[in-house]
């Protein structure tokens, strides 16, 4: 029983680094770069909901919908300015520059927030399920939680595969030239992925501080690498690689906290993620590429 | 003739005036602390209490004036030795600070090459004190901390099965569990459940589950508040409720934003000050501290606020002139310090000569919101 709660807790953390996961692996599939600035983009997304809620008292969807819009327009804004500009360039200046992103972002919301940890609200009151006469708790949150994270993945899968924008987006992802030559407009293909990225964000932003209610300027970094550590897993690029890497990470990690070590449970999880890496350099779901010369 | 004499008359005040101004020392005294980051409430806390014992002592006619100087340092030792560095440029004499432990070690490192005086308020490891003569605390020491807080649980039968959960990324956290650990022994109490945390652990349920797995009535949480409040959230998300025993770092959890006071109610920890005492320095402090910053002063505030009392007291017993270098005044200060007598708001405090202070610490304990006396 003690087994099932702990595997229960890993599959909630892990739904989480999953939601994010899936945000990373999009705009990497499909502008070919990481967007570390992602989990500060969340960061803010639960900052609005807090301050929406807790301030102005707006009931949660209002909360989650002014949080998306937000992050939309934060992402785009951020694609935009940052890293337009470095389309030809290097994928390491663009990598630096996200780095560079992820830092402004933390510290602008010190700035506007404050440093003092907020704790945030109980907002998905859905109680908890209790199996086996309470012995096995499965609060709501992770339930809301994984549900969402379906729901997300067969819409993602969904969009790419059947809209004309998701075509185009396939399109630029494999061949970024070849798709302007068939007159994709390649730069708003990108913008658009980085707002729905940012969209998703929001949402993560909402069940990450749910699950763990604990709201400062760092609280997206840690999940942020994570959850890319999630992504590469499962194989960047893939949806429901993001998705499997990010469940599997979350509960290697409790599992190994609990029957391990707790002081090694971190160790446990880039140990992991290293010997795939080694059987299977593109994740668990990726597709090998082979480059022709 | 009259008018002329009552003129120079006023002068003559006034020039007495000017020269008995003169004739008062002026300390620069710095402090540095975290005011933004994770650590943010410490050094905010310590900082508003140096300033108002810093305000009363340039009030009162006592023969010093202090000029105080702040630098902000985030909890990072890297940053702290450049506030460091930057208030020394201002011509600091000595310093209040730092107010956490990491970047106390590192600045006590600079500090003792070049012979500057510090007192923290409120950084509690040995590892601040360690192999340094010039540095001074006025808080407990973590190994205090650490067997106080075992002979307090053990005294008062607060437990009989501990669990103790950690931060061993931390030097804080780390200190108080090994003396913990070390007094349980001796006294013979049992502890059921060790497990570990870092700084950027957001699951708590691991530690927790281990706790009532193996049947713990008490647990024992040598940490800050911040992950405090996660783990009293995450026990309560099980139903599990056993007795959760803090020390310093626990206070400032009941002024965390949107944190259900209710899920810290009965927590106990160890801590010399208690806002709501009732003897005349305290009621005054608080009331200052409330009209100026609107809030409730914790230990923090009040450890920053006898630091620069017992810098004020050591100095004048080493004698210290106004715009006297730093280094030159580091070993009076050093010999003052465990000569002198403080009674400040969080006890009566001598200091021995490894820059540990002596106090008693008192249990508190959580109820309605507010810290109470473990013994009322």
């Amino acid at each position: 029983m003690v087994f099932l709660s702990n595997l229960v807790n890993g599959i909630s953390l892990g739904s989480i680094y999953a939601i994010i996961a899936l945000g990373y692996t999009m705009v990497y599939g499909i502008a070919k770069m990481l967007n570390f600035a992602h989990g500060d983009i969340i960061m803010v997304g639960a900052y609005i909901i807090f301050c929406a809620a807790q301030y102005w008292n707006m009931p949660l969807p209002v909360s989650l919908l002014i949080a998306m819009v937000v992050c939309t327009a934060l992402g785009i804004t951020i694609e935009k300015l940052a890293y337009k500009p470095l389309r030809q360039a290097t994928s390491l200046a663009v990598l630096i520059t996200a780095i560079g992103m992820s830092y402004l972002l933390q510290n602008t919301a010190l700035l506007i927030w404050g440093a003092n940890p907020k704790v945030f609200p109980d907002m998905i009151d859905t109680g908890s399920l209790s199996l086996f006469g309470g012995q096995l708790l499965i609060k709501g949150e992770t339930l809301i939680t994984i549900a969402v994270n379906i729901l997300i993945m067969i819409g993602l899968t969904l969009f790419t595969s059947r809209t004309r924008m998701g075509k185009a987006m396939r399109c630029v992802s494999e061949d970024r030239g070849a798709a302007e030559l068939m007159g994709i407009n390649v730069n708003s293909t990108i913008s658009i992925t980085f707002a729905i990225g940012s969209a998703l964000a929001a949402i993560a932003g909402l069940l990450l501080c749910s699950s763990y209610p604990m709201l400062m300027p760092t609280t997206g970094s840690m999940p942020g690498i994570k959850a890319f550590t999630a992504a590469v897993f499962g194989g960047i690029g893939s949806i429901p690689g993001a998705m499997l890497g990010g469940v599997l990470l979350g509960v290697i990690e409790i599992l190994g906290k609990a029957y391990i070590s707790t002081e090694l449970g971190d160790a446990i999880v880039f140990a992991v993620l290293i010997i795939v890496l080694l059987v299977r350099p593109t994740g668990l779901l990726g597709k090998a590429v082979r480059e022709k010369v | 003739m009259k008018k002329v004499f009552a003129v120079m008359l006023a002068l003559c005040l006034l020039l007495a005036c000017v020269s008995a101004m003169a004739e008062d020392v002026t300390l620069k005294i710095a402090h540095i602390g975290p005011q933004t980051g994770g650590a943010a409430v410490y050094g905010l806390a310590t900082y508003r209490g140096a300033q108002i014992a810093a305000d009363e002592i340039n009030a009162q006619d006592n023969g010093f004036t202090i000029e105080l100087l702040n630098e902000d340092d985030t909890h990072d030792a890297e940053k702290a030795v450049n506030a460091y560095n930057s208030v020394m440029e201002k011509g600091a004499q000595m310093i209040v600070g730092t107010t956490t432990t990491a970047p106390c070690i590192a600045v006590g490192a600079k500090a003792y090459e070049e012979r500057v005086f510090m007192l923290t308020p409120s950084a509690s490891s040995t590892d601040v004190t360690a192999d340094k003569d010039n540095v001074y605390q006025v808080c407990f020491t973590d190994p205090n901390q650490g067997s106080a807080s075992a002979a307090v649980i053990n005294e008062k039968k607060l437990g009989t099965k501990i669990a103790v959960i950690y931060n061993n990324a931390d030097a804080y956290s780390t200190g108080i569990y090994q003396t913990f650990v070390q007094k349980a022994g001796e006294l013979g109490m049992e502890i059921v459940s060790t497990t570990t945390f870092t700084d950027e652990t957001t699951d708590f349920s691991v530690q927790v589950a281990d706790a009532q797995k193996n049947g713990a009535d008490l647990v024992f949480l040598p940490i800050y508040y911040t992950p405090a409040s996660q783990i009293l959230i995450a026990a309560n998300s099980i139903g599990y409720a056993p007795t959760f025993f803090g020390v310093d770092g626990m206070d400032g959890i009941l002024t965390m934003e949107g944190f259900d006071a209710k899920l810290a109610e009965g927590v106990m920890l160890l801590t010399p000050f208690v806002a709501d005492a009732t003897d005349e320095a305290t009621v005054s402090f608080v009331t200052k501290y409330q009209e100026l910053y609107n809030e409730v002063p914790n230990q923090f505030a009040a450890d920053g606020y006898d630091c620069v009392y017992a810098l004020v007291a050591a100095a004048e017993k080493a004698g210290v002139q106004t715009g006297e270098a730093a280094e030159d005044i580091c070993d009076r200060m050093i010999e003052a310090m465990q000569q002198i007598t403080v009674d400040g708001l969080t006890g009566t405090m001598t200091w021995s000569a490894n820059g540990e202070v002596d106090k008693v610490p008192t249990a508190m304990i959580i109820r309605d919101g507010a810290y109470v006396g473990l013994d009322n």
